[in-house]
């Protein structure tokens, strides 16, 4: 535990806190000291810990995929080749059910973000104190207050990580959308569904009332996408924090929690990629 | 849960990664996984086109096999035909031979019993000439009477 003997308020939200670089209006760029500190630093802050650890895991992903992929035999294929290629074609049958149109972007997009969301989730399986007791004394060793260093393992537990994913896909939707139907398409989409009339003059009166509830279905895509994926994990990791301050008791709760776990983990990096290819797909669909 | 610039680096990282796994990992995984497709469906072509060329060669096999033992009935049919052929030939000249030799047996016999009988006719007239002078004694001259003799000889 960080400190000399937190409280448990104290203890949560210092596991809670992101290692954050940024500027802060009074001590330039800097770590933050506090979660009030990291606030101050507002829109130009970084977190260094997400960032880290998912750079990380999609660097491991790809080296070991792109290890694969450069000696990938057509022989009998043989142990992490095998991992590869199942889930290479796992994802291609999923894309190939779900998606009819034609892009070379979707089913490598659909592997990353299984791939990549699932390593990212599996951090959270790893016991809450090792990584942030080890990250306080390293920081002790460089001669910085070990109460303040903080260290998130988990970056999707981190909204930026996941609302950095479902953004990106988001701009996919639009782009997808307006090459297949072109801009006007896209906007008589957007004005003339759901609600339709012959009638000229009523059409014009619906188009507002058409675009508020197709502008809330389309920007509900990329929120629910990324605060779906942040809030299982959240609550997971939170839970997993709960569990970890009761002592020796958390021995016999941990175990069920963690083996729970993974199926969240797995379901969730599942749903992500599902509801991305289903998003794309009914962006390239030409009729709504 | 604040909003900020990691936003944006999680943003680049993620089409960072997608671009490397379109460029990189996708195609050779994906060209790996259709060639061995392929290969196996051109295996799975090959048998079958094999099990089929079995069946063709066998029904050749068969029928080859079955033209040769008409050939070598056939072979056998003529071999005895001439057999039969060459062994009538043979008695019909070892038949022939054997009455040529009789006939030339004969007509040698023939010759023998004309020669004893001429020989026999000339010792019967001397005989008869012999006798007749003995019983008649000088009565009949050999000169005059050779004539006669030989004529009675003659009717012998």
């Amino acid at each position: 535990m960080a400190g000399n003997n937190p409280t448990s308020t104290e203890y949560i939200q210092h596991h809670l806190q992101n290692m954050t670089f940024g500027l802060h209006p009074e001590h330039g760029w800097s770590l933050a000291h506090s979660a009030a500190e990291a606030r101050e630093m507002g829109f130009w802050a970084i977190h260094v810990d997400t960032m880290g650890w998912s750079i990380g895991l999609g660097v491991l992903f790809l080296y070991l995929f792109r290890l694969v992929a450069k000696r990938a035999s057509t022989g009998v294929p043989t142990g992490l080749q095998n991992f590869v290629e199942m889930m290479v074609e796992f994802v291609d049958g999923s894309v190939r059910e779900t998606f009819h149109g034609k892009s070379k972007l979707v089913a490598p997009l659909a592997l990353t973000i299984f791939c990549w969301i699932f390593l990212m989730n599996l951090m959270d399986l790893v016991p809450v104190d090792f990584l942030p007791m080890l990250a306080q004394k390293v920081g002790a060793w460089f001669g910085a207050d070990p109460a303040h260093v903080y260290f998130k393992v988990v970056p999707t537990t981190d909204v930026n990580a996941t609302f950095g994913m479902s953004l990106s896909v988001f701009a996919l939707i639009i782009f997808y959308s307006i090459r297949t139907k072109g801009l006007s398409g896209f906007l008589a989409e957007l004005t003339l569904h759901p609600f339709n009339t012959p009638n000229k003059f009523a059409q014009i009166l619906l188009i507002p009332v058409n675009l508020l509830l197709e502008l809330v279905t389309l920007l509900a895509k990329p929120v629910s996408l990324a605060l779906r994926l942040f809030g299982n994990l959240y609550a997971g990791e939170l839970i997993f924090i709960l569990i970890a301050m009761i002592g020796l008791w958390q021995l016999p709760l941990h175990f069920p929690w963690a083996v729970f776990h993974i199926l969240i983990i797995t379901l969730q990096a599942f749903i992500f990629m599902m509801l991305t290819i289903v998003y794309l797909s009914m962006a390239t669909e030409e009729q709504h | 849960m604040n909003l900020n610039l990691t936003l944006i680096g999680q943003a680049i990282a993620f089409a960072v990664f997608v671009w490397f796994c379109m460029k990189y990992v996708w195609p050779p995984v994906m060209q790996a996984l259709q060639e061995r497709q392929k290969k196996i469906a051109d295996g799975l072509d090959a048998a079958s086109r094999a099990t089929r060329d079995l069946e063709v060669a066998q029904e050749k096999a068969e029928e080859t096999l079955k033209e040769s033992k008409e050939q070598a009935q056939q072979i056998l049919e003529q071999a005895n035909k001439r057999a039969n052929q060459i062994v009538e030939e043979a008695r019909d000249n070892a038949r022939a031979e054997g009455e040529r030799i009789i006939a030339s047996a004969r007509s040698e016999i023939d010759q023998e019993i004309n020669r004893a009988k001429e020989e026999l006719r000339a010792q019967v007239a001397l005989l008869a000439v012999a006798g007749a002078e003995r019983i008649l004694e000088s009565s009949i001259d050999e000169s005059k009477h050779r004539e006669l003799v030989d004529k009675l000889a003659a009717e012998l």
